[in-house]
This record gives structure tokens, C-alpha cells and sequence, in this order.
């Protein structure tokens, strides 16, 4: 057997032995995953349980080093370990954006002290971040950001505002775009990293179209920022005013991230399931609606091989660097699809907003988060303007 | 395995994208015999310069003199093959027939496979008897006959059925038309008396016929497999013709791309390069994202098929529909931003256009194919 097959094997019996029943079920909505953070709380003891057995094993963020809290597997390993756990639908044992963004970010640009400090506190699920970069006025123009950060000598004293941060209320941490160069658009912008909780900073809640409120504005109205944490410690990625390069850096994870390339449940034919959830309610599926699935099952069974090839060529460095912008923009397209197509099937019951029969109108509620894919970090439209410009080279763009 | 092709993969990818662009190219191959009203629809000078090149025989086994190949290779010439639109009888020789001589006697392989192997013989496979492919229906007849079997009934649309030195026909030796068993294979020799040819041009100036038996008499030996056995290597043809159409779809839908992207970058109205235009942009990256997904799935689906994965089947009709829609969006999109030109027939764009159509029917459309990915996944 070769060495990945005995990797699988072993990792194939210790998900048998140490992921619960529970935690097999698709996530319906963001509350079924553990977010981590200084105020967590667990939603269940088989949520807790198999979060602690992946936090042994280095199993919350796998690919990562071992010194900063990973498993350190290797990118053959690491894909095994997602097959074997999408195979029993195993959910995530922790989320957050520190391990799609902030953690890649600094993986890449950060000091040694940085990832000591901040890469082991996420993967332990200690220090829940939120991401600060859209503004009022810039949102698909993000490099117009307007907030700023003067320059103190040791600290800055940060000024304005920004918008629809996610989960800003709940989160400890915000690595967030501020302006330290009034004179240069792109290279005036620094990647500060700082508390939630320090003096000036607060947040409002913004109701969704879904009733839900994951996101808010934030206030930043004369927070200092002490530019050192401690030795190698520094408040910022990168370097002062080339904060552009790791937010754009960044935003290919994240695109990757919302794009479901990774496998789960964007990925995943839903016919079969749609049936059974017909017949169970004594309905029959039209037959148009059934061709409508078919359609989407051959889209999503086909966007599932990318994902895996887009994976696979990003390791070796043989994906095209914009390929990210391309796999969001079909990834969320897709989910948006996918919900429109369950509310067909789910006829007059999955309008029910607050209903037991719909666990509180979870399919409208999730049907509406949807339709924020195809905005939240860098709308459709964008992608199709970075593919005009970066893949397929084409004029003016 | 990872999704993308390897060293000699990638080697072989090499040398069959010069090759086919220089000897296969479309005003060598498919406008020179078109021009012509060639009988065959191809040239039979290219089908022995690619048994030179290794083709012919790259799916036949080693141990029958061939190279020993999977899909994914077979896939890499196709894909060169729909690029350029090149005429040629390696899909339905090199793919659908060498499939069905795999499951042949030594005798039959002995008979058939040096000709491919040298480039000498072209094969037909004939399943279809109506215009829409229809495999689980097979009423075309067989019967016991002294030591062999009399052939009566009528197939359609056999591709390169005239050209053909052999022709793989699917008959029914038992039970009724819709039946899944009682289905053989045979391996019928271009001078069987009593079988006749109505040969009719398509929209891509490839060449099909309308195939009719009389009683055509067959020895025993004809028959592919066992009597009565042949649904199993019929799909196993199916699959192996339907990866293989789609490899060469991803190539029609790649090479009309490729074409109109250039296009938007020459051509100028309004004063500027209509690629400019942000109606074109998003449209055209819309289109290099669905082609990009229909080669993902078509090389997932070959190293499936290559590793006799059980998920072959299905993903061979996910791959079969998702890439008939992005050659069509690619021909349609290719044709529109192309304006008034597109509509020349001195302009290749609508070379690829009508090819498209073509694949799309082979071996089923994008309709019949999620229907069957809707029935294999229970719904
Ligand atoms: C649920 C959700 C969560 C979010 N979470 C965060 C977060 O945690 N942190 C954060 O910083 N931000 C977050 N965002 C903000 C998100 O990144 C922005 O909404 C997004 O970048 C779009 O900006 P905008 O809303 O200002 O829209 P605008 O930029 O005003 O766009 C409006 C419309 O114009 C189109 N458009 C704009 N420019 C062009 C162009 N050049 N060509 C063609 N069309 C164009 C857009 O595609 C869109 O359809 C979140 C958003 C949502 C919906
Ligand atoms: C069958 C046929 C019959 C015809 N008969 C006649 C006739 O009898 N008399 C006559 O005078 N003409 C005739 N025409 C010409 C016809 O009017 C032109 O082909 C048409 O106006 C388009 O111009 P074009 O071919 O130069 O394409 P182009 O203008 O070069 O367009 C190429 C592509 O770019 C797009 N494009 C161009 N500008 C923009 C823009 N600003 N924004 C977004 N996209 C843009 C177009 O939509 C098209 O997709 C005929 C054409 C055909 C095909």
C-alpha cells in the first residue's frame, strides 16, 4: 500500500471513530458551524466533541504547519482528508475567516512572531477576526477606501468607517484597510491588524433581506493603533502603504473560500434529494422542474471536477492566477441557482418564515443569504471584468 | 491522480496539437474534401499519416500491437481533432470499434486490428435506427442460421457506414425491441452481400448512411462477445464514444473561443476594439468559464473511465451534456460577436457551428443525457 493509501485508511477510521452522527448532516445555515472567538459557545456536546478531537489532531486547519497549530499534511494528504470527509458529510469542525483569509494572508507575508501569535490562536478557535475593507463610498472600487490612519510616530490614530462587516459585533479581531497615504491610491493603503474591543471602535447591526443580522457597519472614530504588538509582533502585514498587495493576495482566497471549490454541499447534485423531499410531502416533481434539476445536476457534477482540478493546479502553480474570480463567479451563480431550484421544489412550505415544520423558515432564510454570494467579496460582475482582463487579455478592461 | 495530464501526457498533448495543426488543419483537411464532394468526407492520406503518429491503435492493447492507452489520451488527440474540425474515422474507429474488439475473439481482433493499427482500415459502429439516439431500442434482428446468424433490419445516421471496412452493428438475437438483454454485437465486413448504403451528406460534410440488411448472412465468427451478451459491451462502446465526443467537443468549443476572442481584439467599430465593449467582456468570460468547466469534467470522466471507476458511467453522461452546452454557447457566441463575417462560409466560424450541431446528436444530445443522469441518480 502506497503511503496515501495508508493515510487513508487511517484517516478513514479515525473520522469512523471520532466524527458523531451529528456532525455527518449537511450544514443548512451558518449557525450549524463553530465560529470559535473570545464569546463562543458551543451549539451542542457533539459540535464541542468534534471540534476538540480535529483541535488534537491538528485537524482545524490541516495544510497549516504544525508549530502554528496545523496537522502539517501535505497537499496530496490534505486532499485526501477532504474527500474522506466529504464522503460522510462531515461538517467543518470550525470556520472562520481567520482560516480562509487573515491565515493564508499571513502565511504568506507574515512575520515569524505573527504566525506564533495569530496563526495558533485561530486555528485553537481563540480569537474569532472580521474583515474591514468595504467603505461607503467603495465597494467593487475598493481601492478608493477612504478611512485613515494618521501617523502618530509608535501608533496611528484611525478615523472612519466601514460596511458590511461581517459578524463585526461577535468577532474579537479586524484586519482592515486603512488609508496611510492620502498622495498614493494603491500604495497608501496599510493592512492593520487590531482589537474589536480597543477604545473607539463600535459596530450596528444591519438587518438582511433573509430577517438575519450577520453583518454590521463599523465605526472607527479615533481608535489608536500601536504599530508593534511586541517583538516581531508588527500591527500591520506587509509592509506600511503596501497593504493593497495583501488585501488583493487575500482576496483570492477568499473568492476561492465563498466559490465552494473545495467540495460540500455547493458542489453537490440535489435531484435525488429533491425528490425525496417532494415525495415526503406528498408532492410529485414536475416534470419541467425535474428537467430544470437535471440540468443544474449536470452543472454542479461537472463544476465539482473544476473544483478538484482547480485545486490540484493551484498546488503545483499550473492554475492561472485569476482562476479564483472564475471559480467564484460559477460557484455562486450555481448556489444561487441551487436555492431557487429548492424553493421550487418546496412550493408553498418553504415559504414559511418562522415555522417549526421549517425550523424558522430556514429555506426562504437561506434561499435570500444566497443571493449575497454573487456580491460579498467582489461581485459577479467584477469577476467577469478581472477574466476580461487577466485571462483573457482583452482590450480597455 | 491529479486533474491535470502528466509528463507523457502532456508530451503526447505536444505533439498532437502541431501535428493536427499542420496536417489537419481545416483548409487542408475539411474545406479540401468538402470543396471536393469527397464520397468519404475525409482524407485517407491523414488517417495513415496518424497511424504513423501512433493514433490509430492507442486504445488497443499492447499485447494486440496496439499502444495500450487510456481515454485520456485518446481524449488529447480528440480534442486536437475538434480544434481543427479535422475530418477523420478516429472516433468511431479508434474509439467506439477498438472498444468493441477489446471484448472480441483473438480471431476477430487478428482480422481487424493490424488494418486500424496500420492506418489501412477505417470501422463504422452502427446502433441507431431512428434520428434521435435511442440505444435502449434495438429492433434490427439476428437470427440462428445454419452456423451463423441472418442480419435483417435497418440502422440511421451511421457515420463513415460507406467508407467503413467494418461495420460494429447492435442486433437483437432475442426478446423484444425495447429489451435490455438479448442484444449482440457483430463485426460485419464491408462485401457482406445483401446489406445496402443510402449515404446522405450532413450539416458538417461528414458522410453517414442509412444501412439496410437483407438477410445479410454472418458466420458465427462475426459475433463480438457472447450471443446475447452484448448490452454490456454496447455500453461499454457507448461510454467509451460519448467521453470520446466530448474530448472532441471541448476541442470545437476551445478552437471557436479562441477564435472569436481574437476576433474582438482586431476588429474595430465606434472607433474602438469592440473586445472593449463590456457587453462583449462579461459574455465572452462567461464563455471561457463554462469551457474551462466542460474540460474539468471531461478529464475527470476519462481518468475515471481509465481507472474502471463505477462512477464512469455517470459522469460519461454529465460530461456528454455539460460540454454539448458550451460548444453550443461557444458556436452561437462565436458566430454573434463575429457580426456579418460569422455569417460567410469563407469564415471558419461556422465551420465549428455546424460541427457542434453534429456532436451534440452523437451518441445523445444534452437533453438525453441529463435525463440519464437523472435516472441513474434516482430521480
Ligand atoms: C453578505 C455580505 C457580507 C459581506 N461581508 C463583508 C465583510 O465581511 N467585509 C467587507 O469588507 N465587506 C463585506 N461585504 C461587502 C462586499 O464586499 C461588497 O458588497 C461588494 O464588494 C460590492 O460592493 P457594493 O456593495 O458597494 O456594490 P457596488 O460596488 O456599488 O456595486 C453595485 C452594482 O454595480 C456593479 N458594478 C460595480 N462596478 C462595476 C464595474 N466596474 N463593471 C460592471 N459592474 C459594476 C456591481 O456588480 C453591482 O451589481 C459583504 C457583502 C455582503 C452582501
Ligand atoms: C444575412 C445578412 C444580410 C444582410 N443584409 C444587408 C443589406 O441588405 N444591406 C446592408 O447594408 N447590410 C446588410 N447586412 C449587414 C448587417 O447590417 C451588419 O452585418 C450588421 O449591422 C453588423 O455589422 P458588422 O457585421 O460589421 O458587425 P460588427 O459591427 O463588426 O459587430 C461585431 C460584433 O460586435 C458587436 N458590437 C459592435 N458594436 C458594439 C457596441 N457598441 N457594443 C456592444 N457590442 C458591439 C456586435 O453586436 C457584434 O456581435 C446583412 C448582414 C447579414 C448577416
Amino acid at each position: 500500500m502506497s503511503d496515501l493509501e495508508t493515510f487513508r485508511t487511517e484517516t478513514r477510521a479515525w473520522l469512523e471513530a471520532n466524527c458523531p452522527p451529528e456532525m455527518r448532516e449537511p450544514v443548512r445555515d451558518e449557525e450549524d458551524v463553530y465560529w470559535g472567538g473570545r464569546n463562543a459557545s458551543f451549539k451542542s456536546d457533539a459540535q464541542k466533541a468534534w471540534f476538540e478531537a480535529c483541535l488534537a489532531k491538528g485537524y482545524t486547519v490541516p495544510a497549516w504547519p504544525k508549530d502554528y497549530g496545523g496537522a502539517g499534511l501535505n497537499p496530496a494528504e490534505a486532499k485526501v482528508l477532504r474527500q474522506e470527509m466529504s464522503r460522510i458529510n462531515a461538517r467543518p469542525p470550525l470556520s472562520s475567516f481567520g482560516i480562509w483569509m487573515l491565515g493564508p494572508a499571513l502565511l504568506h507575508f507574515g512575520t515569524e512572531g505573527q504566525k506564533q501569535r495569530f496563526l495558533n490562536e485561530i486555528a485553537r478557535g481563540e480569537i474569532r477576526w472580521c474583515q474591514g475593507y468595504s467603505e461607503p463610498g467603495s465597494g467593487s472600487d475598493l481601492v478608493s477606501l477612504q478611512t485613515y490612519g494618521e501617523d502618530k510616530g509608535d501608533h496611528w490614530v484611525v478615523n472612519g468607517q466601514k460596511v458590511w462587516t461581517s459578524y463585526a459585533d461577535k468577532c474579537d479581531w479586524i484586519f482592515c484597510l486603512v488609508r496611510t497615504d492620502k498622495t498614493n491610491k494603491y500604495q497608501g493603503i496599510t493592512f492593520m491588524l487590531f482589537d474589536m474591543a480597543s477604545e473607539g471602535v463600535s459596530t450596528k447591526p444591519i438587518k438582511l433581506i433573509s430577517g438575519n443580522s450577520p453583518f454590521c457597519e463599523t465605526f472607527m472614530e479615533d481608535v489608536s493603533v500601536p504599530k508593534s504588538y511586541g517583538e516581531d509582533v508588527p500591527a500591520y502585514v506587509g509592509e506600511i502603504n503596501r497593504g493593497w498587495d495583501v488585501a488583493k493576495y487575500l482576496l483570492g482566497h477568499e473568492r476561492e473560500m465563498i466559490s465552494g471549490a473545495g467540495g460540500g454541499d455547493r458542489t453537490a447534485a440535489i435531484g435525488a434529494a429533491m425528490k425525496r423531499h417532494a415525495a415526503k410531502a406528498g408532492d410529485e416533481i414536475d416534470p419541467v422542474l425535474r428537467a430544470e434539476l437535471a440540468m443544474f445536476d449536470v452543472d454542479a457534477l461537472a463544476y465539482a471536477a473544476m473544483g478538484e482540478k482547480f485545486l490540484d493546479e493551484i498546488k503545483v502553480g499550473k492554475a492561472h492566477p485569476a482562476q479564483p474570480n472564475m471559480m467564484k463567479y460559477v460557484g455562486t451563480e450555481l448556489n444561487k441557482r441551487r436555492h431557487e431550484l429548492m424553493m421550487a421544489t418546496g412550493g408553498s412550505r418553504a415559504l414559511e418564515w418562522e415555522s417549526d415544520e421549517t425550523d424558522g423558515g430556514k429555506p426562504s432564510r437561506n434561499w435570500l443569504r444566497t443571493k449575497a454570494n454573487s456580491i460579498e467579496g467582489g461581485t459577479s460582475e467584477v469577476m467577469l471584468n478581472v477574466i476580461s482582463k487577466r485571462i483573457l487579455d482583452l482590450p480597455g478592461s | 491522480m491529479p486533474l491535470y495530464h502528466d509528463d507523457d501526457q502532456a508530451m503526447l498533448a505536444d505533439t498532437a496539437t502541431s501535428f493536427m495543426a499542420e496536417e489537419g488543419s481545416i483548409a487542408k483537411q475539411l474545406r479540401h474534401w468538402r470543396d471536393r464532394d469527397c464520397k468519404d468526407g475525409f482524407g485517407h492520406e491523414l488517417w495513415k499519416q496518424m497511424a504513423e503518429m501512433g493514433f490509430t491503435g492507442m486504445l488497443v492493447g499492447e499485447d494486440d500491437g496496439g499502444l495500450g492507452m487510456g481515454h485520456v489520451e485518446a481524449g488529447i488527440v480528440l480534442e486536437e481533432i475538434g480544434r481543427n474540425l479535422t475530418p477523420s474515422p478516429f472516433l468511431t474507429s479508434s474509439v467506439l470499434a477498438a472498444t468493441a474488439l477489446k471484448h472480441g475473439s483473438n480471431d476477430l481482433k487478428g482480422r481487424y486490428l493490424p488494418g486500424l493499427i496500420e492506418g489501412e482500415s477505417v470501422f463504422a459502429v452502427a446502433i441507431d435506427e431512428t434520428a434521435k439516439h435511442r440505444p435502449s431500442r434495438i429492433a434490427c434482428r439476428a437470427e440462428k442460421s445454419g452456423n451463423g446468424f441472418k442480419l435483417t433490419g435497418s440502422k440511421s445516421f451511421v457515420i463513415h457506414g460507406a467508407s467503413a471496412d467494418m461495420i460494429v452493428v447492435a442486433a437483437r438475437t432475442s426478446g423484444s425491441d425495447e429489451d435490455a438483454d438479448g442484444i449482440t454485437l457483430f463485426a460485419v465486413p464491408k462485401d457482406a452481400a445483401n446489406m445496402s448504403h443510402n449515404a446522405v451528406r450532413l450539416v458538417d460534410s461528414s458522410v453517414a448512411t442509412h444501412t439496410k440488411f437483407d438477410g445479410v448472412e454472418l458466420d458465427g465468427d462475426a459475433v463480438i462477445g457472447e450471443v446475447d451478451g452484448g448490452r454490456e459491451i454496447l455500453n461499454a462502446v457507448l461510454t467509451a464514444g460519448r467521453v470520446g465526443a466530448a474530448a472532441e467537443g471541448v476541442g470545437v468549443a476551445r478552437g471557436a473561443m479562441d477564435m472569436t476572442i481574437d476576433y474582438l481584439k482586431q476588429r474595430k467599430q465606434f472607433g474602438k476594439l469592440i473586445g472593449e465593449f463590456q457587453a462583449l467582456q462579461h459574455r465572452a468570460s462567461h464563455l471561457y468559464s463554462e469551457v474551462e468547466i466542460a474540460r474539468a469534467v471531461v478529464i475527470k470522466t476519462q481518468q475515471l473511465l481509465d481507472g474502471g471507476s463505477e462512477q464512469a458511467e455517470l459522469m460519461s453522461s454529465v460530461a456528454k451534456a455539460k460540454v454539448a452546452k458550451a460548444a453550443g454557447l461557444a458556436v452561437k457566441e462565436g458566430v454573434q460577436m463575429h457580426g456579418g463575417i460569422g455569417m460567410t462560409d469563407e469564415y471558419d466560424i461556422g465551420l465549428y457551428m455546424k460541427r457542434d450541431r453534429a456532436l451534440q446528436e452523437f451518441l445523445g444530445d444534452a437533453y438525453f443525457h441529463a435525463n440519464r443522469v437523472a435516472e441513474m441518480s434516482g430521480y
